[in-house]
C-alpha cells in the first residue's frame, strides 16, 4: 500500500529549497493557474511545470498512481462539460465556427474545441507543482510550513500528525480485515452492494474504536509533553531561508502577477483568438 | 534525607463516570533517587495513581478528590499539566501511541520544540538525550523502522531532554521480549542513576523489574496501599500471593521445597540471595523427591510445514524454508524476537498472505488451493487485540458472526452459540453489550467467536498481553480446558512463564529460521537458543546451578510438571 504523502528522497535543487518556500510557491502557482484562462500564460505554466519536473529529478513511475487518477478525473471533466454544456465556448468567446455534429444540441464548435484545450491546459499546469510538492516535502517539514505561513500550530500538527498515521491505519485496516476474511466476511465483488455495505462495517467498526484508543493515548502523550503551552513553538526541522528559496518564491509571485496583468489587460479572464 | 519529591496526603479520588472512588486515602511519599516500584492487579488502581503523579489527574481526567498530592513541593491541582511535565516525565505503556514525530529526531526534540527551544540548542539537545540512550544513528529513522525496545528508547529519550526530577513508566515491560525487557530495566536503572531522579515503574511482573535493585515496592489492591516495603519484605511475605500477583518463579520453588522466605536472606535477587548448606539441600532434597511426570503418548500430525519460504513485495525474505509438525491435541508456543517471522508465519497458515515455495498440510491433505475463509474452518485465528475483532454490539451476535456468514440456519446458530458461550464461561453475559465487558471478557469473546466454527487448530496472537496474573490465568486455564477437550492450541507469545507453564513444546524463530523445536523447560536452558531468541534465562536454572543440581534442565521440567499438578489438585 502507497502513502498518500509519498516523500521521495533524491537530492535535488528543489529538495533543497524549505518546505515553507515549496508551500507558497504551490499556492502562488495555484493561484495563478486558476484566476486566467489566458491560453499563452497557462501553456507557459505546464511548459515551465514540466522542466521543474525535470529538475526535481523526479520519474513518471514516481507518480504513476496519481497521474492515472488525476488523468480519469480530467477526462471525466471534459465529458461531462461537452455533454451538458456543449455550447459554453461560443458563449464564451462570442463566435461560432461549426465543424461537425455528433447529432442532436451535441455540435462540435472550433470555439468549444478551444475551451477544452483551456481545461486541459489547467490540469496540465496544476499537476506538476502538485505532485512535486507532494514528493519533494518531507511530512514533518509540512506541518513546519504551514505553521510558518500562518496557520495555527495545534492545527498544522494535527494535520502532520493524521499523515503520520496514515500508514499504521492503512496496516491496521488490512489486519482487521484479514481476520474478518478468515470468519466469512466476504469483501469481494462476488457478494451484493448490500452484503459489502455490511461486510465493510465489521471492519470500520473495530478500526474507529481503536482509533479512538490511539487519539486518547496521542493526546495524553503530547499534553504531557507541553503541547499547547505556548502561542508558538519551534520546530526541529525548519531550515532558514536561503537565497534560491526568495527567487523561488519571487518567481511564482511574478506568475501570479502576470495572471493579474493578462486578466486585468484582455479585460477578461480568456484569451479570444476568434476576434 | 531531601525532602519527598512525590507526596500524597491521605488522597482519595474517584472519576465522574464511575460509581466507586478508585482510590482510597493514599499516603505515600518518594523522595529524589529513589527507585520505587508500584505493583497491584489490573483495577487495582496503579494506572490513577500514575495519572495523579504525571498529573493527567486532575488536569486531564475530572473527579472528586479529597486529600491532597504534590509533586516537588507544589499542589498539582494548583499547578499547570505543563509546569509538572518538567518535573516529571512519563513513558506511557503503548510506545507505539505516544509516538508523536515523523522522524525519532523529531519525537525526542518535541517536548523542546513546545518549549520554544531553538537552534543550536534544539539540535544538541536532542543528540545528547539521543546518545544518553543509544539511538543517535537512527535519528533520522521512522518510527515504523524500529523495534519495540528501541522506540521504548526513544521515548525515555524525549523525556530525558528536560531534566525531569521523576521518571515515571507506566508498565515499560508490556510490549518487550524477555531480553529486550531484561535490557530495559538495565536501562531505566542506569539513567535513574546518572540524572540522580526519581524511578516509579507501574508493573505487574514482579520477577522482571527485580533483576535490578529496587529501593521499595509499593502494593497495591482495590485502590488502597497495602503495602509499602522494601522488595525482601514483601517476598518473605503472603501479599503478593493473595493479591494476585505472581511470585519470582524461584521463590515459588523454595516454597516447595520448604525453604523459608525472610527478608534477612534478601529474596529480591536470585544471583545475590543467602542460601544456607541446609536451604541448598531441601532444594536437592524436592528435586529427588519428585517423580517426573508421565510422558503423553505421542499423537499423530495434525499440521505440517515443509520448507515454507516467503519474501515481501521488495525482495526481502522473512522466511528461509520453515519445516515443523504439529500434533494433533498438542498446546504450542511460537517464540522469539519482532521481525523473526512469528507473525509471517501465521499469516502463512491462515492463507493472509501466500508463500513462494513450500507446502502447508493439515491431515494430509495439501492447503495451497484453500482460501481464507476455507482454511479458517479448520484454523481458527485469534487476534492480540480483541477490539480488533469485536464487530457486533451483542455477545451473542458477535459469536454468532462467523456461523452466520457461512449460512447457517438460525436454530443451528443458535444451539451453537449457546454451547459455546457455555464452555467459555459467557453465559451470564450472554445478552450483554460487548461494551461493558473487562478486556480479559472481550477476549473470551473473540476466542469464542472463532471456537463456534469448530477449528481443529487455534491459533492465538499474544493471548495474556496486558492482562494481571489473576486474568492471565484466567484466560490460560480456559485455554488449557479446551485443548483437554481436544483442540490443538498454538500460541505466539513473549511470555517466558506462559510458555513455561502451559506450552508443551516451543517453536522458537530467529531471523526467519526455526531454531528449536523442543520442550519449553530445555530451550530455557539452552544459552545459545537464548541468546539467539532473545529470551531470558528462567531464574529456575539459576537457582538449580546454585543449589548444585547438575541436570539444571530436568530441575525445570519437575517444577513445571509439579507446578501444573499442584493448580489442578
Amino acid at each position: 500500500m502507497r502513502p498518500i504523502f509519498n516523500y521521495i528522497d533524491r537530492p535535488s535543487p528543489i529538495h533543497r529549497l524549505t518546505g515553507a518556500t515549496k508551500l507558497c510557491c504551490l499556492l502562488l502557482w495555484s493561484f495563478a493557474a486558476m484566476t486566467s484562462y489566458d491560453t499563452r500564460l497557462l501553456a507557459f505554466l505546464a511548459a515551465a511545470g514540466v522542466a521543474v519536473f525535470v529538475l526535481s529529478r523526479l520519474r513518471i513511475s514516481d507518480i504513476r498512481f496519481l497521474l492515472g487518477f488525476v488523468t480519469v478525473f480530467m477526462v471525466l471533466n471534459n465529458v461531462l462539460v461537452f455533454a451538458f454544456s456543449p455550447e459554453h465556448g461560443v458563449g464564451l468567446y462570442g463566435t461560432r465556427h461549426v465543424l461537425f455534429s455528433l447529432g442532436g444540441r451535441w455540435v462540435v464548435t472550433k470555439e468549444q474545441l478551444f475551451y477544452h484545450l483551456n481545461l486541459v491546459l489547467k490540469y496540465l499546469a496544476m499537476l506538476p507543482v502538485v505532485m512535486i510538492f507532494i514528493c519533494t516535502t518531507q511530512p514533518s517539514e509540512f506541518a513546519a510550513s504551514l505553521n510558518r505561513i500562518g496557520v495555527k500550530y495545534t492545527v498544522a500538527y494535527s494535520v502532520a500528525l493524521a499523515l503520520r498515521y496514515i500508514p499504521d491505519i492503512q496496516q491496521e485496516y488490512h489486519e482487521i480485515s484479514q481476520a474478518q476474511q478468515a470468519r466469512g466476511i466476504e469483501m469481494s465483488k462476488k457478494e451484493s452492494l448490500l452484503r459489502r455495505l455490511k461486510a465493510a462495517s465489521a471492519i470500520l467498526i473495530p478500526l474507529i474504536l481503536s482509533s479512538m484508543d490511539r487519539i486518547d493515548v496521542i493526546s495524553n502523550a503530547m499534553e504531557l509533553r507541553g503541547f499547547g503551552k505556548n502561542k508558538r513553538r519551534s520546530w526541529y526541522m525548519a531550515r532558514p531561508f536561503r537565497p534560491a528559496d526568495f527567487a523561488a518564491m519571487g518567481l511564482c509571485a511574478l506568475l501570479l502577477a502576470a495572471a493579474i496583468f493578462l486578466n486585468i489587460h484582455n479585460g477578461t479572464r480568456f484569451w479570444n483568438p476568434f476576434i | 534525607m531531601s525532602d519527598p519529591i512525590i507526596q500524597f496526603d491521605h488522597f482519595s479520588f474517584q472519576y465522574h463516570a464511575q460509581a466507586e472512588p478508585t482510590l482510597h486515602d493514599i499516603t505515600l511519599s518518594i523522595r529524589k533517587g529513589e527507585k520505587v516500584l508500584i505493583c497491584g492487579p489490573s483495577g487495582c488502581g496503579k494506572s490513577t495513581l500514575a495519572h495523579c503523579i504525571n498529573g493527567l489527574i486532575p488536569h486531564s481526567y475530572r473527579g472528586e478528590s479529597t486529600g491532597r498530592v504534590s509533586v516537588g513541593g507544589r499542589e498539582t491541582k494548583d499547578t499547570s499539566l505543563f509546569e509538572i511535565s518538567r518535573t516529571v516525565g512519563t513513558v506511557l505503556q503503548d510506545t507505539d501511541g505516544q509516538f508523536v514525530g515523523m522522524t525519532v529526531a523529531e519525537d525526542i526534540a518535541f517536548a523542546l520544540e513546545n518549549d520554544c527551544v531553538v537552534d543550536p540548542a534544539l539540535h544538541e539537545r536532542v543528540e545528547k538525550a539521543a546518545r544518553a540512550v543509544g539511538v543517535e544513528t537512527h535519528l533520522s529513522h521512522a518510527p515504523g523502522d524500529l523495534s519495540g525496545g528501541q522506540k521504548q528508547r526513544v521515548s525515555l529519550a524525549g523525556i530525558l531532554v528536560d531534566d525531569v526530577e521523576v521518571l515515571l513508566f507506566d508498565e515499560p515491560l508490556a510490549n518487550l521480549d524477555p531480553a529486550t525487557g531484561k535490557a530495559a530495566i538495565e536501562l531505566i536503572d542506569e539513567i535513574g542513576q546518572q540524572t540522580g531522579a526519581a524511578v516509579v515503574i507501574i508493573e505487574h511482573r514482579l520477577e522482571d523489574v527485580l533483576h535490578r535493585h529496587m529501593d521499595r515496592v509499593i502494593l497495591m489492591g482495590g485502590g488502597r496501599i497495602l503495602a509499602d516495603v522494601t522488595p525482601d519484605e514483601l517476598l518473605a511475605g503472603s501479599l503478593l500471593k493473595e493479591n494476585g500477583i505472581r511470585e519470582p518463579l524461584y521463590v515459588t520453588a523454595l516454597k516447595y521445597a520448604g525453604v523459608p522466605i525472610t527478608a534477612q536472606a534478601h529474596p529480591d535477587s536470585i544471583e545475590h540471595m543467602l542460601l544456607s548448606e541446609s536451604d541448598k539441600a531441601a532444594v536437592r532434597d524436592w528435586f529427588c523427591r519428585t517423580p517426573p511426570a508421565p510422558q503423553s503418548p505421542e499423537r499423530e500430525t495434525q499440521l505440517a510445514v515443509k520448507d515454507l519460504r516467503f519474501a515481501y513485495d521488495n525482495g526481502r525474505e522473512a522466511l528461509h524454508g520453515i519445516s515443523l509438525s504439529v500434533r494433533k491435541g498438542e498446546l504450542g508456543a511460537i517464540v522469539g524476537t519482532n521481525g523473526a517471522g512469528k507473525s509471517t508465519f501465521c499469516k502463512l497458515i491462515c492463507g493472509f498472505e501466500k508463500q513462494q515455495s513450500g507446502t502447508i498440510a493439515l491431515s494430509g491433505c495439501d492447503w495451497a488451493s484453500l482460501s481464507i475463509k476455507e482454511r479458517a474452518d479448520h484454523v481458527g485465528y485469534v487476534m492480540q487485540n480483541p477490539n480488533q475483532m469485536i464487530s457486533q454490539t451483542l455477545i451473542f451476535d458477535e459469536v454468532a458472526l462467523g456461523l452466520r456468514t457461512r449460512g447457517a440456519a438460525e436454530d443451528e446458530v443458535k444451539a451453537r452459540v449457546e454451547k459455546t458461550l457455555k464452555i467459555c464461561g459467557l453465559w451470564p453475559f450472554r445478552s450483554w453489550p460487548v461494551s461493558a465487558l473487562s478486556f480479559g471478557q472481550k477476549k473470551r469473546v473473540t476466542i469464542a467467536a472463532i471456537l463456534v466454527l469448530e477449528p481443529e487448530i487455534i491459533l492465538l496472537d499474544e493471548p495474556t498481553a496486558g492482562q494481571d496474573y489473576r486474568h492471565y490465568t484466567e484466560i490460560m486455564e480456559f485455554l488449557l480446558d479446551l485443548n483437554r477437550r481436544g483442540v490443538t492450541v498454538l500460541m505466539v507469545t513473549h511470555d517466558m512463564h506462559l510458555m513455561l507453564e502451559y506450552a508443551r513444546r516451543a517453536f522458537v524463530f530467529s531471523d526467519g529460521r526455526l531454531i528449536a523445536d523442543a520442550p519449553c523447560a530445555e530451550i530455557l536452558t539452552d544459552d545459545e537458543i537464548i541468546r539467539r531468541a532473545s529470551l531470558k534465562e528462567t531464574s529456575l536454572y539459576t537457582l538449580a546451578k546454585r543449589c548444585g543440581i547438575e541436570d539444571a534442565r530436568a530441575f525445570v521440567a519437575r517444577f513445571i510438571d509439579y507446578e501444573r499438578e499442584a493448580a489442578h489438585r
